[in-house]
């Protein structure tokens, strides 16, 4: 390919995979981290803004390059330099991140910009800040809810309701709040018997598998808020998938995988709960667990986002442990052989209008879904294409972003309406939300469908 | 159990995406695997096969007949011209590019207004080739500077073009910040967005079109800089030459580049429809095997994930890429150890002129005729490991005017000979 006039005669850097930069912690001292190196990798090719897709829609978003590498330049020359408050319009979807060919850890400034920014530049009063605290602690919310379901799904879509709290909050009245189930995931887990039943479901499916019953097998499950509150069903078919393979579950003690609020500068609620997280999830690594999560955005939390910001005890083996749910069978087992032999017929014998969620892409996970189910017989999966689709967790719940989101989402809609199915299909519950929203279409996850191809 | 494929590509930039689609249209299973986004993202989106000699003669009009004349080392000698032919052949099917009815090189203008010899160039810049005689108006945007028309017009008129060119400047509709993105421009006119033009809501298409209507005397041709859509790149040029009655075209461009990024979309589609497997954002770190290499490991977040197959291709770029690294001591290739030929003696990589004769230009692999990478010693350092593009060494692409055409000439080759390895 030719580039009309320059050639490149800069030297080029290593990639910065990660290593070279020490785990820093954000809090309590927000002025120790060290992110120079990476914006010293930093040759202004723009890939990472071309990949932004705020800034496609936002006229007054300057882009990652402006957010990551030369923010981070001015703050460090600069005394006086206040982080821009456009930071609070990037969505974190760290699409950026993946662009960049030099490795610059884009989000990973993101983060800690936004941090600053809320932490010292934000009036703690103001009703953007309660309102998005509110938002972040999404877990707390639903905490609540899930005591009462029924009561809490007609409160919380009650009109007047929607009205006063976009007037007084900022919380748009347009989309519907997700459904409380009546039934959490953990409380299911409980009553079916907890990790002693998975131990003799796991062993039983050994034995009929032929492998060794004393095989060492075993996974945490992190399920998230989501999957807990809301969508039991995922976790549900996770489970139920993973002893058929022959895996032990447990469901350690868990609290929000901090994606949220991230995305919100709200490190230090975070922070917390990924204390609480890496604890637990590290005691079951050193037993030989894996951490397996069913959203998207938990892995990529515990994963890259965990030890980009803390410094916890663990956490490095924590993250090394930590794979998506559907990626962990696909090393571990042969599970495109199992899905080429296995059909699936009822509910879910359908053909799903597939989104790749950003943080799955982020992952290197955005085709999994696609090439895997597209060898079953029964069902049948297009994908909808690359573009993001615009929700970003709490970002689309914002009135003032409301608009945005849906002209982000607005590719991934069409694309939705001209493939053959009306059923959608991603791994993120925001992506599930703005999917269903734009389209009206029911949205279902992938260890759905494998349950019904795999499990009788 | 390690995730298997008859045929593991190594990179996605147009070598890898040309041998993962070979590769799987000869029938083999394959899986391509690439860290970051690909160089495609910085570069025009023009495909140059050989504009200029390695000594600097040129531009060249048949570029087919100067390979001949090429040393023995150089990337189109090992695969043969015939090889070049076919793979242009294939790229041409998968990517609806033009210029390939005729063997002689295309004149395109430039963004900085000159002209520059190429093989193949998409439809969007088709209007604008310097060989048509029909006068053009080019339309710079103030927010752009990049693109500054006047001038470019200048210099084309200067490099004596049979045609007339003049430049004109305008605020493209709705007045967006100084320094939008590409992205942002694309968007709206993808989408035909509402934009306010003196207090008045107007779709950009429209309003784009009767800014520049009053400014035409007569031109036949109108070239834009290559912000014309991105998903809709056609249909957006369409409605702009028909609502000034005139060809639209545009001035290919610097990075950010979205001809480039259309065409490593259209690559992904193609590689799709190969039905090859592919995944992105993770890089190889390293490899076990003697003599062959046996599996691969993807590195992410500190954990190996093995990938094995049969036959492997290394498509991971050059400097540039990262397929080859540098530091003060050494070249290397980083991901399977290559052997990469250089001076010792660092003072000896460049030239003392900027623009002088620069050894670092053609650092890279080198292969045998079946394009496995040797050693010092000029054995195959595996026997079932294949390189293509950037990685390659004995060509100097910025010089040569040859990047893409070595890209998609070897990985093609390399695909094909990987896929009947398996067979
Ligand atoms: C700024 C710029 C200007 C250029 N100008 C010109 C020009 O004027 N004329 C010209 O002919 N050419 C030019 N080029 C080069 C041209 O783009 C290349 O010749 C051609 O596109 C190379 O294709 P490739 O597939 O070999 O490598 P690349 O496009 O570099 O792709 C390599 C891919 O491999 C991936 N990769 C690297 N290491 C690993 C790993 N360990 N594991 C997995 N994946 C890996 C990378 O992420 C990347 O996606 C320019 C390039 C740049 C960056
Ligand atoms: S992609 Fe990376 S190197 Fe390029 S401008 Fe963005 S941060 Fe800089
Ligand atoms: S994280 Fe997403 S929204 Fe934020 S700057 Fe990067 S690409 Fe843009």
């Amino acid at each position: 390919m030719s580039d009309a006039e320059e050639s490149p005669t800069f030297e080029p850097v290593a990639p910065n995979t990660g290593d070279e930069f020490e785990p820093v912690d954000v809090f309590p001292d927000s002025d120790d981290f060290d992110l120079r190196p990476g914006a010293d990798s930093c040759y202004k090719c723009a890939a990472c803004d071309t990949n932004c897709p705020v800034a496609e829609v936002d006229d007054d978003f300057p882009g990652p390059k402006f957010q990551g590498p030369e923010q981070w330049r001015l703050k460090q020359t600069d005394d006086d330099y206040t982080v821009d408050d456009s930071i609070m319009s990037c969505s974190n979807c760290m699409r950026c991140d993946d662009a960049c060919p030099s490795g610059v850890p884009l989000s990973q400034m993101h983060n800690t910009a936004r941090g600053e920014y809320v932490s010292e530049q934000m009036d703690k009063l103001s009703v953007e800040y309660v309102r998005n605290r509110i938002l972040a602690n999404y877990r707390t919310s639903a905490f609540f809810a899930s005591k009462v379901p029924r009561l809490a799904n007609v409160a919380m879509n009650f009109g007047p309701a929607r009205w006063l709290m976009e007037k007084t909050l900022g919380v748009t009245s347009e989309r519907d709040f997700p459904e409380f189930a009546r039934e959490t995931f953990r409380e299911w887990w409980a009553a079916r018997g907890g990790a002693d039943a998975s131990r003799s479901n796991a062993r039983e499916s050994r034995q009929r598998r032929g492998e060794p019953t004393d095989s060492e097998k075993k996974v945490a499950y992190f399920h998230g808020c989501y999957s807990n509150y809301n969508t039991p069903e995922v976790g549900k078919a996770m489970v139920r998938v993973y002893e058929h393979f022959g895996y032990e579950v447990v469901a350690p003690e868990q609290r929000c995988s901090g994606t949220p609020m991230f995305a919100n500068g709200m490190l230090a609620d975070a922070r917390r709960h990924a204390a609480v997280n890496v604890s637990s999830m590290s005691d079951l690594v050193e037993q030989g667990y894996d951490a397996v999560a069913s959203c998207t955005s938990c892995s990529m939390a515990l994963r890259q986002e965990y030890p980009e910001l803390f410094d916890i005890d663990g956490i490095e083996a924590v993250a090394a442990n930590t794979f998506e749910a559907l990626e962990y069978l696909r090393i571990n087992e042969d599970l495109t052989g199992a899905v080429r032999e296995a059909e699936v017929s009822g509910d879910l014998a359908e053909e799903f209008a597939y989104h790749a969620p950003c943080h799955a892409r982020n992952q290197g996970l955005d085709r999994q879904a696609v090439e895997l189910f597209r060898d079953l017989d029964g069902a049948g999966i297009e994908d909808v294409g690359e573009s993001c689709s615009g929700i970003s967790g709490t970002y689309g719940w914002k009135e003032e972003k409301y608009e945005k989101s849906m002209a982000i989402g607005e590719e991934m809609f069409e694309h939705m309406a001209h493939a053959q199915g009306e059923v959608g299909m991603t791994e993120c519950p925001t992506c599930a939300m703005q999917m269903e929203h734009g389209s009206g279409y029911e949205i279902r996850h992938p260890l759905e469908l494998l349950e019904a191809a795999l499990v009788e | 159990m390690a995730i298997e494929s008859d045929v593991l590509v190594v990179g996605g930039g147009l070598a890898g995406l040309t041998s993962a689609i070979t590769a799987a249209r000869e029938g083999a299973d394959v899986r391509l695997v690439s860290y970051k986004q690909s160089t495609l993202r910085h570069a025009s989106g023009l495909v140059d096969l050989l504009g200029y000699t390695p000594d600097g003669e040129g531009p060249l009009t048949d570029p087919y007949e100067a390979m001949a004349a090429l040393h023995d080392d150089h990337p189109y000698r090992t695969v043969g011209v015939e090889t070049v032919r076919e793979a242009m052949a294939l790229f041409d099917e998968v990517t609806g590019y033009q210029g390939g009815h005729t063997d002689t090189n295309a004149l395109l203008p430039t963004h900085g207004g000159t002209v520059k010899p190429t093989a193949r160039y998409p439809p969007g810049a088709a209007a604008g080739v310097a060989s048509d005689d029909r006068d053009m108006l080019l339309v710079g945007l103030e927010s752009m500077t990049d693109f500054d028309a006047p001038h470019a017009a200048a210099h084309l008129d200067a490099a004596g073009v049979p045609f007339a060119v003049r430049g004109v400047t305008i605020q493209f509709p709705g007045d967006l910040r100084a320094d939008a993105k590409v992205t942002r421009y694309a968007k709206q006119l993808d989408t035909n967005a509402e934009v306010a033009v003196r207090g008045r809501n107007r779709p950009v298409r429209d309003a784009l079109a009767e800014r520049v209507n009053p400014l035409l005397e007569g031109e036949e041709r109108v070239g834009f800089p290559a912000v014309l859509g991105d998903d809709r790149a056609d249909a957006v040029r369409a409605a702009l030459a028909e609502k000034m009655g005139v060809d639209v075209f545009e001035v290919p461009s610097g990075p950010p580049s979205l001809p480039g990024l259309r065409l490593e979309d259209a690559l992904f589609e193609a590689l799709d429809e190969s039905g090859a497997r592919f995944e992105t954002g993770n890089p190889v770190v390293d490899y076990e095997g003697d003599g062959a290499i046996e599996r691969v490991f993807v590195e992410k977040y500190g954990t190996k994930i093995p990938i094995s197959a049969a036959q492997y291709v290394l498509a991971t770029g050059g400097l540039v890429g990262k397929g080859i690294e540098s530091d003060r001591e050494a070249v290397r290739e980083p991901a399977f150890d290559c052997h990469v030929p250089h001076p010792a003696d660092r003072y000896e990589w460049f030239d003392v002129d900027v623009f002088g004769d620069h050894a670092f230009a053609a650092f890279g692999v080198v292969t045998d005729a079946t394009l496995r990478p040797l050693d010092g010693s000029g054995a195959p350092e595996f026997d079932n490991l294949r390189a293509a593009g950037g990685v390659l060494g004995g060509y100097d692409y910025a010089a040569e005017k040859s990047g893409a055409g070595v890209s998609i000439a070897t990985g093609y080759a390399a695909g094909r000979n990987a896929a009947r390895e398996v067979r």
